[in-house]
């Protein structure tokens, strides 16, 4: 399923005083079964553009295209809920939406608003527990009770038990330290690897931005300024830095490298491993 | 309907009003609500209602603005002015309905006790749209320190208004995004039977108070880090100045009671 966005913008308080737009004029396409990702500076538009992959905003001009789909600006919409089935959305600290008495009863709420029975439901909070690396006894404690590494893992599973086509993550590593941060991306990766879910990224690392995505939109004062492939957008570090974003750290690396020895690398190393693989390779001619 | 809302709002803008000791500002609307029950005939109203229209001009804000923003509150007024109109029966019936009828009196009350709402609406917006919640705060707590002496918690008591009032707007923000995160789950809040929307709530408000409490305590955390201790021998950052605008505000009171004084009794 596509995401397709056409000219969309939006603006907060439309035709009042207090009015302010917050995204204007922003075409690209979200395609399936890739990881997309936005990235941006603080009020660049990026979580305001989120909320219309699921119509949970609608624009104030231009189009959203979700699959079959059409949200149009000025036109009443009825029935999103199928929708917001195929396309789930893991908030910024999800922990904060957890409510229910027990984690069962919490990651069930979800696939039930869907329609999903509740035996079924209750088959897929276990699993999903499990896929996002938590114990089965928790099914049965508050989650008020856990940790709150533990708390986010659970919302993710309940967001994740919807079974969504599309999933959008929100900075879903924030605050979560170094470990968790990346046993958490690395099982967003696994599960878009093996069930070919659409993944969109949402996020400040320009880490994760390199390591997954496939395709990388960058927003700036509310505008989609660039859309490229990781590798093309950050051997640009001039431009990268007049939308206030920086370059990952091995990217940095590299270039401090090149500049010691004079040599220009053949391409930009997204990764660690990548960087390691070409100076073994090229480790006789630098 | 809500952005148009101004009742318990704050217009900044630069009038006397606006410049008034909040002191004096609260001191002046309490002593308007006692002094307009004074009048109960036509000119008293008149009097009182010019006196009104004078504070108005005062505050910088237009009238047709002020009515605008009081629409939603009128309905209230309206309401009122029906149930005197039909339920007060004293004096000549001046209208027959046949199931209900109208009485002299009953138009009479049903204009004067409307007319009072109206003013005393007016008159305490116009106190919330030219003072920030924290001047009124601080001259709450001004007016309120002498009670001190009998362990009144004067102190306290406009600490906690104005922690309040600073966490309206997040509380705000928190209930969108966290609605928000229960729609993407499928919540629907917004149709269906009414059972089904108020039970859409539960996820609303439980998520709403763990964060309040937990934020509350943060907060007492750090103010206690930061060696909050109560109002002894603190003092002020935004100090207020009596001055002599404030004394006039208050003599045009007396002025005003005196006038509907002379009207309700001698005249």
């Amino acid at each position: 399923m596509d995401i397709v966005l056409e000219q969309v913008e939006y603006r907060y308080a439309a035709n009042s005083p207090f009015e302010k737009k917050a995204v204007e004029d922003v075409t690209f396409k979200i395609p399936e079964g890739q990881c997309t990702a936005i990235i941006g500076h603080t009020g660049s538009g990026k979580s305001t553009l989120l909320l219309h992959l699921n119509a949970l905003l609608k624009p104030t001009s231009g189009t959203v295209q979700i699959g079959e789909r059409t949200v149009k600006a000025g036109r009443k919409e009825k029935d999103l809920k199928p929708i917001r089935e195929k396309v789930g959305i893991v908030f910024q600290f999800p922990e904060q939406q957890l409510f229910e008495e027990t984690v069962m009863k919490d990651i069930c709420y979800g696939p039930m608003n869907f329609g999903v029975s509740e035996q079924e439901a209750k088959k897929r909070a276990a699993f999903w527990l499990k896929e996002v690396g938590m114990p089965e006894e928790v099914l049965g404690k508050s989650p008020f009770d856990l940790s709150g590494g533990q708390m986010r893992r659970v919302a993710i599973a309940g967001v994740l038990a919807m079974e969504p086509e599309v999933l959008v993550l929100d900075e879903p590593t924030a605050g979560l330290d170094p470990r968790g941060r990346r046993e958490m991306m690395e099982m967003f990766y696994r599960l878009h690897q093996e069930r070919g879910i659409t993944l969109v990224l949402v996020t400040h690392s320009m880490e994760d931005a390199a390591r997954y995505a496939d395709k990388v939109v960058v927003m700036h004062k509310g505008r989609k300024v660039h859309e490229a492939p990781p590798r093309e957008l950050f051997s640009d570090t001039a431009r990268l830095a007049e939308w206030g974003l920086g370059v990952p750290e091995v990217v940095k690396f590299q270039r401090m490298l090149e500049e010691k020895t004079g040599k220009a690398f053949p391409k930009v190393c997204l990764t660690m491993d990548e960087l390691a693989d070409m100076l073994k390779q090229g480790g006789e001619s630098l | 309907m809500m952005e148009k809302m101004i009742f318990g709002r704050y217009i900044p803008a630069d009038s006397i009003a606006h410049r008034m000791d909040p002191r004096a500002k609260l001191i002046f609307v309490f002593a308007f609500i006692a002094i307009i029950f004074i009048a109960n005939d036509v000119w008293g109203y008149v009097i009182a209602a010019a006196f009104t229209y004078i504070s108005v001009k005062m505050s910088g804000l237009s009238l047709r603005f002020l009515i605008s923003g009081l629409k939603p509150v009128m309905i209230l007024i309206a309401f009122t002015f029906l149930l005197q109109l039909f339920f007060a029966r004293e004096g000549n019936v001046v209208l027959d309905l046949g199931f209900i009828q109208v009485y002299e009196e009953g138009i009479r009350q049903a204009f004067f006790i409307s007319m009072r709402f109206t003013l005393l609406v007016f008159m305490t917006s116009l106190l919330t749209l030219t003072t920030t919640p924290i001047s009124i705060t601080d001259g709450l707590e001004s007016l309120l320190n002498p009670l001190k002496k009998i362990k009144f918690p004067a102190h306290e008591l406009a600490l906690m208004m104005s922690i309040a009032l600073r966490f309206i707007p997040t509380l705000m923000d928190e209930t969108d995004k966290i609605m928000k995160a229960q729609m993407a789950r499928g919540s629907d809040m917004s149709s269906g039977p009414l059972k089904d929307r108020i039970k859409a709530i539960v996820p609303l408000m439980i998520p709403l108070f763990v964060n309040a409490f937990k934020r509350a305590e943060d907060l007492a955390t750090a103010m206690e880090v930061r060696g909050y201790r109560g109002g002894e021998g603190r003092t002020k950052y935004r100090l207020l100045f009596w001055k002599a605008r404030d004394t006039f505000a208050l003599l045009s009171l007396v002025l005003l009671a005196g006038a509907l004084a002379a009207f309700r009794f001698w005249i």
